[in-house]
């Protein structure tokens, strides 16, 4: 049995149509000790199935630790949606529930190579000559999360510095705690700075740019 | 849990056009505004429709089963039914967009957003719907995401094993108590009416529950904590002595208020904050409209903001048609 409905599966095959360029996804997964891994790798090949556009390679975390080690997964399930190049855009824990509509997204602008994020916002983000890192915290009955996700992802398709996770909450309980999330969306940007909420694009650009200062300030005291 | 996947109905839609002066723009997607751009795109008016989503509070309703056509239906699914019913029709939509201000210069009027985007129109029917009310409390603000919520489909599942407090005493506050029961060992329901307003088939269901301790006529004085939620402070209406609670969670969801701020210049508004409509959701404006949960309507349910959506719509072709 599939883990996509039929309704589901040929609703996304249509909206795969439009895709223009191809798409890789990369899934990180192990046998044992994770939970929802097994599906996770389900849903990819699942998905992968639904456009001659899509492929899908299968790694195992622990036996192909190189591969893991290139693509900098430290957790998993993991997937990666990469096209011509690694964007950075991360899936981290299943993207089920509403976050299905984040991969799908991420899939599309892949694809398409572009996003439709404001000139504005391009050019601001075009100023980012160091690493950041965006993690969104979601659970999968949050209608509002997939917004905050699929904007990280976005501009992390936009900018060569800039690596974006969903990191579902119920699979990575550590992270939940360490990072103190009691709700979501929430987005933590290189591990310091971070919002809860969705926020609209400007707000939300505002708030990488924000980080982005800071970090830079910082070292370049140091 | 059972894990699905959610795919919402999505499809690119033209976006607004700045040059243009629209027949009708629409403020607002929930089910009065989605039903007001279906009836205005049978009437062919060059429409607009700017929101912050579609779906509106649906999107966050868990189950829906006072909605004809449906004996049960979870919210999430009756929006993808209505995006897919809208999307049947060519209708420029600007979603994700937050009206700011709203003004009006001889007959047109101007919607100016949150992002910058300035729109006009002949006419407008303002649906932009209701959010959750706040308590007003010292602490609640600076501890939001930090065991305040406001959604509790969306953060109760990071209150297992931990001892929370719902507020509020009508449908959404014995829902989260509903949801919170399966993980919570302890919760407190506090709320400022003697009478819970929750339908009966809820409230008894949750009145035999052992892990729910109720406190009726009681208000929240404050909520604690220093990086996270500690506990909070109740007192009883009546005079009597105060309570210190201590648990980690606070699910408020004591109802809501109109998102009616950007029109405020313009129109009349009751003490609510709704905005004031005569039974055709005329407001004091000619050629401005307001219909839903935003409106002085009464009774705020799914179906009636859509009815109220497909009034304000023939309304305001009505207007249009004088116009020319």
């Amino acid at each position: 049995m599939t883990l996509l409905k039929d309704e589901v599966q040929n609703e996304v095959r249509e909206r795969f149509k439009k895709l223009t360029g191809q798409v890789r996804l990369v899934n990180f997964t192990q046998k044992i000790e994770c939970h929802y891994c097994e599906e996770t790798r389900r849903l990819t090949e699942e998905i992968a199935s639904l456009s001659p556009k899509i492929s899908s390679r299968i790694y195992n975390f622990a036996l192909d630790k190189e591969v893991s080690q290139q693509y900098k997964i430290d957790k998993i399930p993991a997937l990666v949606v990469e096209g011509e190049r690694n964007y950075g855009i991360r899936f981290f824990g299943i993207p089920g529930g509403y976050e299905f509509n984040s991969l799908i997204s991420a899939i599309y602008d892949v694809s398409r190579k572009a996003t439709d994020l404001s000139l504005e916002s391009k050019d601001k983000i075009g100023k980012i000559d160091r690493p950041i890192h965006i993690q969104v915290f979601v659970t999968l009955t949050c209608p509002y999360c997939p917004s905050a996700v699929t904007m990280a992802h976005k501009l992390a398709l936009e900018s060569e510095h800039i690596t974006s996770d969903m990191v579902e909450s119920a699979e990575f309980p550590h992270l939940v705690n360490k990072y103190g999330v009691m709700g979501v969306p929430k987005v933590l940007i290189n591990e310091e700075f971070g919002f809860e909420g969705a926020l609209p694009e400007s707000s939300f650009v505002d708030e990488v740019m924000r980080a982005y200062k800071s970090t830079k300030e910082a070292k370049d005291k140091s | 849990m059972e894990l699905d996947f959610i795919l919402s109905k999505e499809e690119e839609k033209p976006t607004g056009k700045t040059e243009l002066i629209y027949d009708l723009l629409i403020i607002g997607g929930g089910p009065a505004g989605m039903t007001a751009a279906i009836y205005a795109a049978r009437k062919r008016l060059a429409t607009l429709l700017v929101s912050k989503d579609l779906g509106g509070q649906v999107l966050v309703t868990a189950e829906v089963e006072n909605y004809m056509g449906y004996q049960y239906i979870e919210g999430r699914e009756l929006v993808n039914k209505f995006k897919e019913q809208v999307s049947r029709f060519p209708i420029d939509q600007e979603i994700g967009e937050e009206v700011e201000e709203l003004s009006q210069e001889k007959d047109v009027f101007s919607i100016f957003t949150k992002s910058g985007k300035k729109f006009r129109g002949r006419t407008v029917i303002i649906a932009s719907g209701k959010r959750s009310r706040s308590l007003n409390v010292s602490g609640e603000e600076r501890l939001i995401g930090r065991g305040v919520t406001y959604c509790s489909v969306c953060d109760a599942p990071f209150f297992e094993g931990r001892e929370v407090a719902v507020i509020g005493g009508g449908n959404s506050a014995f829902e989260a108590v509903l949801d919170l029961v399966k993980i919570s060992p302890k919760i407190y329901l506090v709320d400022i009416a003697s009478t819970w307003r929750a339908d009966t088939v809820l409230v008894k269901q949750i009145e035999k529950e052992k892990k729910v301790t109720f406190f009726p006529r009681h208000r929240v004085k404050e909520i604690k904590g220093k990086e996270r939620v500690e506990g909070i402070i109740i007192e009883p209406l009546d005079g009597g002595e105060e309570k210190s609670l201590s648990l980690e969670g606070v699910f408020i969801e004591i109802g809501l208020v109109p998102n009616s701020e950007f029109s405020r210049s313009l129109v009349n508004l009751n003490e609510a904050g709704e905005i004031v409509v005569d039974c055709s959701n005329h407001t004091n404006i000619p050629g401005l409209f307001a219909a839903g949960d935003v409106s002085s309507v009464p009774e705020k349910q799914i179906i009636v903001a859509c009815g109220e959506g497909a009034k304000a719509t023939l309304t305001a072709y009505q207007y249009l048609l004088r116009l020319r």
